[in-house]
């Protein structure tokens, strides 16, 4: 970063399982107006739009963003677009926050989101490409083994998955824009859903969601200018980092993946962190099936190799009396609109710090962690932000 | 060497290798990690670099031409990212992936940049799929094609006196003949204006001449910032100014005959600021030539497309970065010392993107 970058609005919809009462460009105007009128600005303030999405063919369309030029006040701006699959929520919120903190722009707006209801996800996931390896039925078919493997060597209880999904459904009571709100959810509801894939149970899987996020991202002095006119303070980016790995390669880790590890370790020493445990208040993480938060628990190195779920089955990661809350607005698990989601987690780092989440709302938050990732655990993005400027 | 200021950020960026492969109607024998890897060899090569030099990689290309999801992921392995690499991909021609990259080298520490694109039009029926960039509810219901579009915009500038269907031969006579001395051309040949005006119409006013050729094909550059620039190449293109908007999507929004988001960002880039010897500009049909010479106020004195442009060579995705590549070769070989190259993406020139790159004095 050349200059320092801040978060002064954010905007998200209530996302759901058939958003019917919107179109394409609907759903993304709720989020983006929501955003600006969060930063106090109108569209006329932009000087960039900077879209994204997870496949285009969620939706039938192929790269939506030319046709939502229009209705995200873009016409005679830069328009960009990025695709980095499941990770495309943070990468974008990154490549936004790039063109304010290398001077390129001083006010971005940036938004990410899907319609899943327009499609059908998982055979959209399922496609069989020639001479490539097939993801089987949608992306938990190709995460369980993975799963499975983790379970074996950390010689983890069979019920810290499933405690992940209680907990994170129970944070999503807190959260309005949640997708799932299941007042009952209990470890006994979660056993006995049906089966998806062993030992995923269909409540330990994210649901298939509508929805859009938004932020506006902008340069110090717009930031402390409208910090003062609107009353609500700014969320700073102190470090963010994108890594990538390949898909065809003997010696990857898929439990715990190099580039997840290598993007963390950037992005601390950027934030100047060294114990992430300690120093950040809370996190929000991408885990779109349970047994992600042990496995990103140690792949992010809040705990030590095949220790992670002791921190999940010990409650730290809960909001309720937890050291370290992960995913306090109910995270991938309760609202998974594909594109969106990564921005989700950003954003939610960025309310936490502002202190503005609410119900779910980790008390003095000062330093959070958001994060996600995609492909076949191959694509990583991640921020740090902070209530206080960076040094 | 006095390298030129930058327009835009603070820190001066170059082009200084690039690599295409030849496009062709039909790659059959070689699917898109294939079509890659020879190509990023090749520039690597070109850069004397390997994979551990690059700080960040940035990819441009489309899910819908294969007709499945995540195109991008298995090309990665073209590059061979590991240990991890920081990457990124654009659902945009590699042009903006090289925008993306450019914006990533302004950070110090961030100095050297890899930048692919590529498409295979061969997979399906392009008029089919490019109708699915349009509208979804107003327009993609009706499957109106691209050529179809295009004729509208060439049927506009004749109506508003801009240009003659003897205009557009001329221009396909020159692209043609220019690619004859292209290696990586698809379409070369010798004919007159006067012999293209024989063709059928594709589409009225469109004859068949005025369309680009299918293409598959890839394309990669690596970028460098500062003055590390010089340790690859004796004569870096610089760029100097760059920039990229969009126009309304709805086509009774806009005057198609001209590009409101191309003169944007050539002011933005600097086009008119000094004298441009050459221009690179993708304009698939051959009207879109006048149309954006226009929209940039380049004059006679510039010469056009040497390369033969997209009337020659146009595969999708790759199209735009491509011009960038033959733009730089011509700064970098001394032939021209201030050039444009310019790329586009949705219907009709919706979006386009407008760099000028120079030779240090």
């Amino acid at each position: 970063m050349n200059q320092r970058c801040a978060v002064i609005g954010v905007g998200q919809t209530h996302h759901k399982s058939k958003r019917e009462d919107v179109s394409i460009a609907g759903l993304v105007r709720e989020a983006a107006l929501a955003a600006l009128e969060d930063a106090g600005l109108d569209f006329s303030d932009i000087d960039a739009v900077v879209v994204g999405k997870a496949p285009d063919m969620f939706e039938g369309i192929m790269m939506p963003e030319l046709y939502l030029a229009g209705a995200l006040g873009a016409v005679g701006k830069p328009m960009f677009r990025v695709h980095t699959a499941g990770s495309v929520g943070g990468s974008t919120a990154i490549v936004a926050a790039h063109l304010v903190a290398n001077g390129i722009h001083k006010r971005v707006l940036t938004v990410a989101f899907e319609k899943q209801s327009d499609s059908d996800a998982m055979w959209a996931l399922s496609v069989p490409q020639p001479f490539s390896a097939p993801l089987l039925a949608g992306a938990g078919g190709y995460f369980a083994p993975i799963i499975r493997s983790y379970i074996n060597k950390s010689g983890a209880p069979n019920n810290v998955g499933m405690k992940v999904a209680v907990k994170d459904r129970l944070h999503a009571l807190k959260n309005p824009y949640a997708h799932l709100h299941l007042p009952d959810i209990d470890l006994k509801m979660v056993e006995e859903s049906v089966m998806l894939w062993d030992p995923l149970h269909y409540l330990e899987s994210c649901p298939s969601s509508d929805g859009a996020a938004a932020m506006v991202l902008s340069s110090e002095d717009v930031a402390v200018a409208q910090e003062k006119t609107t009353g609500r303070p700014a969320a700073w980016i102190h470090g963010m980092a994108m890594r990538s790995e390949p898909t065809m390669f003997a010696g990857r880790n898929l439990m715990n993946p190099q580039a997840g590890r290598d993007c963390a370790k950037d992005v601390f020493a950027q934030a100047g962190i060294t114990k992430p445990r300690q120093e950040l208040d809370c996190a929000e993480v991408y885990v779109p099936f349970s047994w992600y938060e042990p496995m990103w628990l140690e792949n992010l190195g809040f705990a030590e190799e095949n220790e992670g779920w002791k921190l999940t089955d010990s409650g730290a990661t809960s909001l309720d009396g937890g050291d370290i809350p992960w995913n306090c607005s109910g995270g991938v698990l309760s609202s998974n609109p594909i594109g969106a989601s990564g921005m989700l987690r950003f954003l939610e780092s960025a309310l936490q710090v502002r202190n503005m989440a609410g119900e779910h709302q980790v008390p003095d938050a000062h330093k959070a962690l958001g994060h996600a990732y995609g492909g076949g655990s191959q694509f990583f993005s991640m921020w740090v932000v902070g209530s206080d400027k960076p040094e | 060497m006095s390298t030129p200021p930058p327009r835009q950020g603070t820190r001066p960026v170059a082009i200084v290798a690039c690599a295409q492969s030849k496009s062709e109607r039909r790659i059959e024998q070689a699917n898109e990690v294939e079509l890659l890897m020879p190509v990023v060899t090749e520039v690597y090569a070109n850069a004397g670099m390997t994979k551990d030099d690059v700080d960040f990689i940035c990819s441009g290309s489309t899910d819908y031409l294969i007709g499945g999801p995540f195109s991008f992921v298995t090309a990665l392995d073209a590059v061979g990212v590991w240990p991890p690499k920081a990457e990124s991909h654009v659902e945009m021609d590699g042009a903006w992936a090289l925008y993306e990259a450019w914006v990533t080298l302004q950070e110090e520490g961030k100095d050297v940049a890899l930048v692919y694109g590529f498409g295979k039009s061969s997979l399906g029926d392009l008029s089919r799929i490019l109708a699915l960039q349009l509208d979804p509810y107003t327009m993609a219901p009706m499957w109106p094609d691209q050529v179809s579009l295009a004729a509208l915009q060439a049927q506009a500038m004749i109506d508003q006196g801009l240009a003659t269907e003897e205009d557009f031969a001329r221009i396909a006579s020159r692209a043609r003949h220019n690619a004859l001395s292209n290696p990586n051309a698809q379409v070369a040949n010798e004919k007159t204006m006067e012999e293209l005006m024989k063709d059928d119409y594709a589409v009225a006013p469109l004859r068949r001449h005025t369309l680009p050729p299918l293409s598959d094909g890839a394309a990669a550059i690596i970028m460098v910032a500062g003055d590390r620039a010089y340790d690859v190449v004796d004569r870096p293109a610089w760029i100097t100014g760059i920039d990229h908007r969009v126009d309304a999507h709805a086509f009774g929004a806009r005057n198609l005959a001209e590009s409101r988001s191309t003169t944007k960002a050539a002011e933005n880039a600097g086009v008119s600021a000094g004298p441009v010897d050459i221009a690179e500009l993708h304009a698939p049909f051959a009207h879109q030539e006048i149309l954006l010479r226009r929209a940039m106020g380049l004059n006679e004195s510039t010469v056009i497309n040497p390369s033969g442009g997209p009337l020659a060579a146009n595969p999708l995705m790759a199209g735009g970065l491509i011009r960038f590549i033959e733009a730089a070769n011509r700064i970098m070989d001394g032939s021209a010392n201030r050039a444009v190259a310019h790329a586009t993406s949705g219907p009709v020139l919706q979006q386009n993107l407008v760099a000028v790159l120079e030779g240090a004095s």
